[in-house]
């Protein structure tokens, strides 16, 4: 399969003023045309982070590098400011986590699903507006002609994320980078949202990344997942392996965590991984997830393991120096 | 908008009235009034005299509604002090405090708000300290001094400008500046804190996200939304330099509102104070009502309330 986007070691640090903050850790990526990857982690391993670095919206003091980061054939890092604008907007777009704020409160909405496509594809205005219209209409907006004209304060959180869904799609793009879209909307909407992207993802062939702290909506949309911890990718497989197989011990207690219907008993007790993460200022010794690891042995603490196939298998990979171990027995 | 406009004005008139009848007593209630107009040396009778040739004998609602009455028609009555209508000093005052407000509001806007702009972008870079240095010294140097500096400068030395007089455009060149320079450093700030915050806002990473020019989200995205505070806060600055600018008036002898306010007010001329206080409030009261136009025009969300 064809790769959109493909990243090799991407790190990203911020200064701040207790030493550098590596919020992202030397990440391995990559995203098939018109495939659904879901960064999964929990609050602060680095996913919008490393979303942010891909978009090139990091603020200028944050340091970004890496070995690779190709986007269609294009080294991202290498393009001029001109032609990164052109890029994100055009062919990479996002949704944001925060519905009530990302949208500006002084145009109306038709004003800002426009003026992307005006500047990247030299359309006319109508042509521009029919084409909000029909994106809104797809993303589900009740009367998307009247809405053009109204401003965001006259929408509920649900309509605006809809309205940015809408708005991502404008130009057609390759990939779409969706930073936790429906983290603030209540349930019954974000399980609404959940369908509608990947209903859109699959009508239009659009690649999307789809970052989130929860596997149950893992489970329900990725055809591809990247678990997170501490600014690194601890394991990455199709969704069907990460749950039928987990490898890495972070996985498996992240899987004991999801509540299961009919197995979990209401009233019973939740698990949860105990411990912390660690601070991401300066190295880090060993394997992150050493302090709070059920199954750790003592080569842990000092060994870092690195991103190994599980099975001699591309499409399966850990950081974990246990599970590398005993796959290599298996496999022997 | 018409609504919002409609009911804005609503708000203003009534201010007006409140104004003016608090202006009305505040006069009324100073003292009696026959007395102060007649003099310590009048006797019993002669303030008799005054109190019916001025209605002071009326009842005070009677008053009140006489003098409105002759207020919108733009009559304010004799001078006690100058031998001239109240409406012909304010008339030939008003234009020279007009042109020097406007002229220094329009000075300071057209310096503050890009010097914000670009403090902002440049955060904590020489350039931003240079702009706040800049904000520092308009703030911290009394008016009166810079504007003498000014014309030791410009009209004593090099005789670029007059140094004082209102006959031509170029006798209000050196005390807008001077005045301009007074009001600039508070909008330059809030300029600057605005576009901070707005700068950091989600909104501007969903523009940045869509790929726009760094100017168009700038200029079409954050300014707008930073200004907002900026133009209320204008709309106080020219009120204030209506009323307030007899410092400059003096130091550049121009013949303003705030001169003959103040000749007024030690002269005891009271129909001319009561004229000068009113009119002045009245504009207060138009540039709040222009200003909240000009926001509820820039943010939607301020038409609703
Ligand atoms: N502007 C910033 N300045 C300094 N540190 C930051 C900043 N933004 C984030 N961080 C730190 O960088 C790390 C990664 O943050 P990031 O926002 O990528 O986490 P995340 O995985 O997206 O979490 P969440 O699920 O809460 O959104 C965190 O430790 C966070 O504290
Ligand atoms: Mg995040």
């Amino acid at each position: 399969m064809k790769r959109i986007l493909d990243v090799k070691n991407l790190q990203v640090s911020l200064p701040t003023p207790n030493g550098d903050l590596r919020a992202v850790r030397g990440i391995d990526l990559h995203v098939n045309k018109g495939e659904m990857l879901c960064i999964v982690g929990e609050s602060g391993c680095g996913k919008s982070m490393t979303s942010m670095a891909l978009m090139g919206l990091l603020p200028k003091r944050a340091e970004v590098t890496a070995d690779a980061m190709q986007f269609d054939g294009m080294d991202l890092l290498s393009l001029s400011k001109k032609e990164r604008n052109q890029v994100r907007g055009m062919r990479m777009s996002m949704i944001f986590q925060e519905p009530m704020t990302s949208l500006n409160p002084s145009y109306t909405l038709g004003n800002q699903l426009c003026e992307g496509i005006i500047k990247h594809k030299k359309v006319s205005k109508d042509e521009a507006k029919k084409r909000a219209v029909y994106l809104l209409e797809c993303a589900g907006v009740p009367y998307p002609e009247k809405r053009l004209d109204q401003y965001p304060h006259q929408l509920s959180g649900g309509l605006r994320q809809r309205v940015m869904i809408a708005m991502a799609l404008m130009c057609e793009p390759d990939l779409i980078i969706a930073d936790e879209p429906t983290t603030a909307l209540d349930v019954t909407i974000q399980a609404q949202i959940l369908r509608l992207i990947r209903e859109l993802q699959q009508e239009f062939g659009t690649a999307v990344i789809f970052i989130t702290h929860d596997l149950g909506v893992v489970a329900r949309i990725a055809d591809r997942v990247a678990v997170m911890y501490a600014g690194q990718v601890v394991e990455t497989a199709s969704a069907q392996d990460l749950f039928s197989d987990p490898q890495h011990p972070y996985t498996k207690g992240l899987l004991n965590c999801i509540p299961v219907p009919g197995k979990t008993l209401p009233g019973s007790h939740l698990e949860s991984i105990p411990g912390v993460v660690p601070s991401l200022i300066g190295e880090l010794k060993g394997c992150a997830f050493e302090n709070r690891c059920s199954v750790s042995i003592g080569e842990c603490c000092y060994r870092s393991p690195s991103l190994e196939n599980h099975l001699g298998s591309e499409d399966h990979q850990v950081r974990c120096s246990i599970a590398t171990a005993s796959s290599f027995r298996e496999a022997v | 908008m018409l609504v919002f406009i409609f009911r804005r004005l609503l708000v203003a008139l009534s201010v007006a009235i409140t104004v003016s009848i608090v202006s009305f007593m505040l006069l009324h209630l100073s003292g009696d009034l026959a007395i102060s107009i007649a003099g310590p040396e009048s006797t019993a009778e002669q303030v008799e005299q005054i109190r019916i040739d001025f209605g002071l004998d009326k009842p005070m609602v009677y008053q009140y509604f006489d003098w409105l009455w002759s207020a919108v028609q733009l009559d304010f009555g004799r001078s006690y002090y100058f031998q001239d209508t109240v409406m012909s000093l304010i008339s030939d005052r008003l234009p020279v405090t007009l042109t020097l407000g406007g002229l220094a509001l329009g000075l300071a806007t057209v310096i503050a708000i890009p010097l914000g702009v670009i403090a902002a972008i440049k955060q904590d870079t020489w350039i931003d300290r240079l702009a706040l240095t800049i904000a520092v010294i308009g703030q911290a140097m009394p008016s009166f001094w810079f504007g003498l500096t000014l014309i030791v400068v410009f009209a004593v030395n090099l005789h670029w400008l007059p140094a004082g007089g209102n006959e031509t455009w170029q006798h209000f060149v050196l005390p807008a500046i001077a005045l301009g320079y007074y009001a600039m450093p508070a909008m330059m700030r809030l300029t600057r804190t605005g576009m901070l915050e707005v700068l950091n806002s989600d909104y501007i990473r969903t523009a940045r996200s869509k790929g726009l020019n760094e100017s168009s989200v700038i200029f079409k995205h954050a300014l707008r939304n930073a200004v907002i505070p900026v133009v209320a806060l204008a709309a106080v600055e020219l009120g204030f330099m209506l009323g307030g600018s007899v410092v400059i008036e003096s130091v550049f002898s121009l013949k303003g509102l705030g001169q003959l306010a103040w000749d007024a007010i030690t002269r005891n001329d009271y129909p001319v104070v009561q004229a000068v206080v009113l009119i002045i409030a009245v504009f207060y009261i138009l540039l709040t009502f222009l200003a909240d136009v000009i926001n509820a025009m820039l943010d939607p969300r301020l038409r609703v309330r």
